[in-house]
Parts: C-alpha cells; sequence; structure tokens
C-alpha cells in the first residue's frame, strides 16, 4: 500500500477516534500538533489501527512512534511481511 | 450480545446529559481508571443517567476512604465504586512470605472490611465493590488447587469471602468482574499492550461490559429492573407449532433440539421462583396452545406457573398491552421472548420501552445468549418473591368474582379483607426495603430506602413507621403499603408524610381510606394536630397526582394538610389487626 493511501486511512481512523473532522494526517503530524491526541487516545488509536490493518504492533514499536510518518512505515513493514 | 463500542460510548460525553437523571458516583482504582470512568458516563446516558463522576487520582483508595475530610466524602457521591484489580493483588501477594501467603485471604478481606467501616463511618452511601478476575500465575500449576500459599488459592478464597461479605453488608454490592471474565474470556478482558502502557487493566472492547454490569446494579438499586417474562410459545417455548405437528409431534425433552427449549424452560421456571412473572402470548387457539402445558409429559412450565396466558389471532402489540394492563406493571419492566423477527420488529416499534431480545437464529444457543444478557439484575430477594404469580392467578379470580357483584361495597364486604399493621421490624425490614425500591406508580414522593435506612428508622425517635399487609378470601398479598411519618422540626404539632407508596396490586380496595384512618389515629394518640402531605411528580407516579385531594387535604403552598382532631373516620371493609404500638 503506498503512503497516501495509508494517510488517508489514518486520517479517517483518527476523525473518528478523536471526534474531530478537521484534522487532515500529513508524515510530519505528531501528538504535539493535535490537541485531543494523548497517552490515552493514543491507546484507542493503536488499538484501532491495529484492527483496520489487520496487524499487532509490539509495546517496544509503539513507544518509538515519534510522528505519523513513523506509524506509516511501521504499518507498510508489517504488511509487506 | 450488541452493545455500543468504546469509542460510541465515549462520543456521548458530548451530548447533553441536561434532562436527564442524576445520579453522584465516586470511583476509586489502584490502576488507570480514566477510560473505564469515560464509558461508565458514556454507558449511563445510553440509559438516560446523568452520572455525575467524582473520579480519584491514581491509587488512592485507602486515602480517599480513611480520611473522613477527603475529597471523596465531600463529593457526596450516592455510589463508590471501587475498583482493586488483580494485578495489583498480585504484586502485593508477591512480597509476602511463605507462611504470610497462606492468611493473605484473611488479611485481605480483614482490610476491605476496615475500608467498608471506614466509609459507613463517614457515609450512607452504597459501595460498588470490583471483585477479581482470575489470573493463573502458573507457579504451581494445577496444584496451586492443593496448595494454600499459591495465588489461585487465595484469589478464589478472597472472591468467596467477598459474597460473604456483601451478604453481610447490606450497603455493599459486588460488580463481579469474575463472571464477565468467566463468559469473555481472558484474551478478550485485557489488552496487554494497553496494560503495560497505560495501566489500564481492562482492554477497550471490554470496557463498555464493564461500565453495562455497573449501570445494571445501579439501576436496580435506584428501582430500573424487569419483574415479567412473556414467552411466546411455538419454537420458543418449544420446538415446532402446536396448531400444525399436534401435541406428540413437538419438540421438548432431552432428545435432539428438544434439549434446548427444555434449557429456556428450566431457566424461565427458576426465574418464577425468584419472582420473575411468566406469561405467555401466543398466536393460537387457546385450547390448543394449553394442551402441552396441561398433557405433555416433558414440559416443564405448567399452568400454575404462568400468571397471564394469552392464546388468540390479535396481533402481539394488543395482547401485550392487554397483559401490562393485567399485570399493572411498566412496560420497561418487561421482557418478550419470540424467535420471530417479523414479531419482534413489530413489537419493539409499538412498545420501544419494552426489552425484546434478538434471539439467535438456532434455538440451541437461545439459553446461552440470554445468560449473557444479564436482563433479570436485581437488588433484593426476599422468601416471599416466588408467590408472586400465585398472587397474579388470584387476582384473575378476583376480577372474574368481581363481575358477579353489581354494589361496590357488598363486593368488598364479601372479601373479609384483614390488614396486619405493625411498624417496622427486623422481620419486615427486607420488604419494606424492597417495597422502597420497586414502586413506582403509586409512590407519593418515591424517596428510596435500603435495608440499613430502614433499620435506622426503627430506632428512630422522630418517626412513626407503618407496614400493611392484606389478605382476603382468594389469598394473600402479603406486605403491600409502607407509610413513614416525620415529626417536623419546624412544628412539633405536625407530622409530615415522608413517604407513602402502595404496591398497584390492592387499589380499588379502599386500602387509602383504611391507611388514612390508622395514620390519623396514631396522630390522634399521640397529640399531633395536622397531617402535611407532599405529591412529588415523577414521569410514573402520575396515578397520585390527585391522591391527598381525594383523601380530603386541602394544599397550602404546594403541599396537602389534614386537619386531626375534625378528621371523619371514613368507611372501610378491611379489618385491622395491629402488631405493636409504637410512640416516639
Amino acid at each position: 500500500m503506498e503512503t497516501q493511501q495509508i494517510l488517508e486511512q489514518l486520517s479517517l481512523i483518527f476523525i473518528d477516534i478523536l471526534d474531530n473532522e478537521s484534522i487532515q494526517l500529513t508524515e510530519s503530524t505528531s501528538a504535539a500538533v493535535i490537541e485531543e491526541w494523548d497517552s490515552l487516545t493514543n491507546v484507542q488509536i493503536i488499538v484501532a489501527v491495529e484492527k483496520h490493518f489487520k496487524i499487532r504492533f509490539t509495546t517496544a514499536e509503539i513507544q518509538k512512534l515519534n510522528n505519523v510518518g513513523d506509524l506509516c512505515s511501521l504499518i507498510k513493514t508489517k504488511q509487506v511481511a | 450480545m450488541t452493545i455500543k463500542s468504546f469509542n460510541e460510548l465515549k462520543k456521548n460525553l458530548k451530548k447533553d446529559f441536561a434532562q436527564l437523571k442524576k445520579i453522584k458516583l465516586a470511583v476509586l482504582a489502584d490502576s488507570a481508571s480514566q477510560l473505564y470512568v469515560q464509558s461508565l458516563k458514556g454507558y449511563g446516558y445510553e440509559l438516560s443517567y446523568n452520572f455525575d463522576i467524582y473520579e480519584a487520582d491514581y491509587d488512592q483508595i485507602d486515602r480517599q476512604l480513611f480520611d473522613k475530610t477527603s475529597a471523596l466524602y465531600k463529593s457526596e457521591p450516592e455510589y463508590i465504586v471501587i475498583h482493586s484489580s488483580t494485578q495489583k493483588l498480585l504484586s502485593r501477594f508477591y512480597k509476602l512470605s511463605s507462611p504470610q501467603k497462606k492468611s493473605f485471604c484473611k488479611e485481605y478481606i480483614a482490610y476491605v472490611n476496615e475500608l467498608i467501616a471506614a466509609a459507613n463511618a463517614n457515609t450512607k452511601t452504597k459501595i460498588i465493590l470490583f471483585n477479581f478476575p482470575e489470573i493463573n500465575d502458573s507457579v504451581f500449576g494445577n496444584f496451586s488447587n492443593k496448595t494454600d500459599s499459591s495465588f489461585l488459592y487465595q484469589l478464589r478464597k478472597i472472591n468467596v469471602e467477598l459474597m460473604e461479605l456483601a451478604q453481610e453488608n447490606s450497603v455493599v454490592f459486588i460488580n463481579d468482574i469474575a463472571s464477565l471474565q468467566n463468559t469473555f474470556g481472558n484474551s478478550f478482558i485485557t489488552d496487554q499492550k494497553i496494560y503495560i502502557n497505560t495501566d489500564t487493566v481492562f482492554g477497550l472492547d471490554f470496557l463498555p461490559y464493564v461500565a453495562k454490569n455497573t449501570t445494571d446494579i445501579i439501576a436496580s438499586i435506584a428501582g430500573k429492573f424487569k419483574k415479567c417474562l412473556i414467552l411466546d410459545l411455538d419454537n420458543t417455548t418449544w420446538g415446532g407449532i402446536i396448531g400444525d405437528d399436534g401435541i406428540e409431534n413437538i419438540q421438548i425433552g432431552s432428545l435432539g433440539i428438544g434439549k434446548a427449549f427444555t434449557q429456556l424452560q428450566l431457566w424461565a421456571k427458576q426465574l418464577k421462583e425468584r419472582g420473575i412473572i411468566l406469561a405467555v402470548c401466543s398466536k393460537n387457539e387457546e385450547d390448543i396452545a394449553k394442551e402441552p402445558f396441561e398433557k405433555h409429559p416433558d414440559m416443564v412450565l405448567r399452568l400454575t406457573d404462568i400468571a397471564v396466558f394469552v392464546a388468540n389471532w390479535e396481533n402481539k402489540v394488543n395482547n401485550i398491552r392487554h397483559i401490562q394492563s393485567v399485570l399493572n406493571i411498566g412496560f420497561d419492566s418487561m421482557v418478550f421472548l419470540d424467535d420471530n423477527p417479523f414479531e419482534r420488529n413489530m413489537v419493539r416499534s409499538e412498545i420501544p420501552e419494552l426489552e425484546v431480545p434478538e434471539l439467535p437464529e438456532d434455538p440451541a444457543e437461545y439459553l446461552s445468549y440470554l445468560r449473557t444478557l444479564n436482563l433479570f439484575e436485581t437488588a433484593s430477594f426476599t422468601e416471599g418473591d416466588n408467590q408472586r404469580t400465585q398472587q397474579y392467578q388470584e387476582e384473575a379470580k378476583r376480577i372474574s368474582f368481581q363481575k358477579s357483584y353489581t354494589n361496590e361495597a357488598d363486593f368488598l364486604k364479601s372479601l373479609d379483607m384483614i390488614s396486619e399493621v405493625s411498624p417496622f421490624n427486623k422481620f419486615n425490614t427486607p420488604r419494606v426495603a424492597q417495597l422502597s425500591q420497586r414502586s413506582n406508580q403509586f409512590n407519593l414522593r418515591t424517596v428510596r430506602y435500603t435495608e440499613d435506612s430502614v433499620q435506622q428508622l426503627i430506632s428512630s425517635n422522630d418517626h412513626f413507621t407503618f407496614s400493611f399487609t392484606l389478605k382476603d378470601t382468594f389469598g394473600d398479598y402479603g406486605l403491600i403499603c409502607v407509610v413513614i411519618l416525620q415529626q417536623l422540626t419546624t412544628n412539633n404539632r405536625q407530622l409530615f408524610i415522608d413517604t407513602w407508596l402502595m404496591s398497584c396490586r390492592v387499589l380499588k380496595r379502599g386500602m387509602e381510606n383504611f391507611v388514612l384512618n390508622q395514620l390519623v389515629k396514631c396522630a390522634k394518640e399521640n397529640g399531633f394536630e395536622k397531617l402535611i402531605g407532599e405529591y412529588i411528580p415523577t414521569s410514573k407516579n402520575g396515578m397520585v397526582k390527585d391522591h391527598y385531594k381525594d383523601l380530603g387535604f386541602t394544599e397550602t403552598n404546594g403541599q396537602w394538610e389534614l386537619n386531626v382532631p375534625g378528621y371523619k373516620e371514613k368507611t372501610v371493609y378491611i379489618y385491622p389487626k395491629l402488631i405493636a404500638a409504637q410512640s416516639i
């Protein structure tokens, strides 16, 4: 799957969970710029992303994520594997 | 089982709670509780509750409960919800030496007793304790069952002891997470990743069920619970169609799919014995529909188990309305089981308050599905509950007997009614509390009393308490009316009617007049000059709107007054049997 495609699908997940229609994700988007994205909503996002892409992250992988770009590349590698 | 997802519940938080019934809760936990609190608030919205939740900081159970000046007590909760996690219990356990491990349960329960005692000393509030879903730490394997120093051994013992504790403390209720774990399995209830990252012990998919379970308890204490199960017959109560297949060919008993229907009937019978009223609503010829109940050797349910039996070719909506009018209970306290999706949808759309479970297609799955719904949560159980069906059947007989009398007074006289009048005591306390929680329609102020608060009234110096039973030639209604009079601090010649509630099963017997005669008699004997009544409207008690007016009270400033010395005793056909006089 192309990065752009993943970004679009991620945006929908973020919009749903954070209940904020104005979210448009780019690779550089991080928790710092989206107000509702905190440690608790992050849990929800990770669970939803795992369900949507039918993949599983390890705890260490989650802790290393810094922005949406990192999340995209992680999803890509998981899907190839 | 369909339940809203965590995300949907969370979206409820943005909705308007202003019109909903407000209930104040406090949540204490030794793990991160934010997601649980969000689910609880969101689930409350689904049932029209505005849960106003005080959430204590992380791991503050002891501090909040033991400190009488704590924010917990300042928040004045109606319920304190305490979630102690198995994970924390395990780490506590691992710190102990081997001999200490053997007495872990004992020590832990002593600690819980201290918590409860501290809470009871500071507030009258009810306490909802989570029990412990199991963690098998696999240190001893199956041998842990033979080893009292193993975690599993001590944990299971704690869960049993918590039940004992709840049985002894009427303010304590158990949120049975262990049972939910049994239904859903460990991998569903906990998400290890979420636990490691955020210290939240329940997974997102499980949280809505924890919220539901908590809300079920609160709703039943607040008086919202199911009282009646209505059964369809063909392919719901037995397999096949009685009208086409005939009594010898319907499926019931121990063979094949018949077993599924037998299981369902056994369950219904147990519910009936617990006090749930059973009714039948079926599209059939009445005598054909009744035949299996009378003659089939494998039927578990018999006609004596069914309070109202309706079998005809009318539509089910009208028939359910008829059942409701005979039983005189709210639609929201009834459950309707039917295998036919068309009937279910029609009934649902016409009577939205009615609970209509979406039965699985395969009858083999009926019972296991119904068990997961926790339809019949209750906040009390008394021994008399199992006679309820018989009482409704007696009522049906009274109705047909009454038709033979043209004069109401003659009819009432012929009933030979006797009412036992007694103050609250330790014998009637459970039933008084139960009636106070159950009565919604004939209830002037809808103040709810628990067993504990009833007990306090027994020893109160400024209250008169009354309980009334009623029996007649057809049967015994048991305790059906409760009145609490309170001496006003502002005027000690006046008695305020704090509570007047009555079971709707005894309407039109002159019971109200009989009760008032007794109240006035008590007021007179103790030198009071006025009885003051008040009507607080709710969505359900419209039937007593004019109660005080009809009894001859006069309205002043939104309250109702009755002059005691000038009272003329009302004519009644009920004979009193007085148990014990009381005095302030």
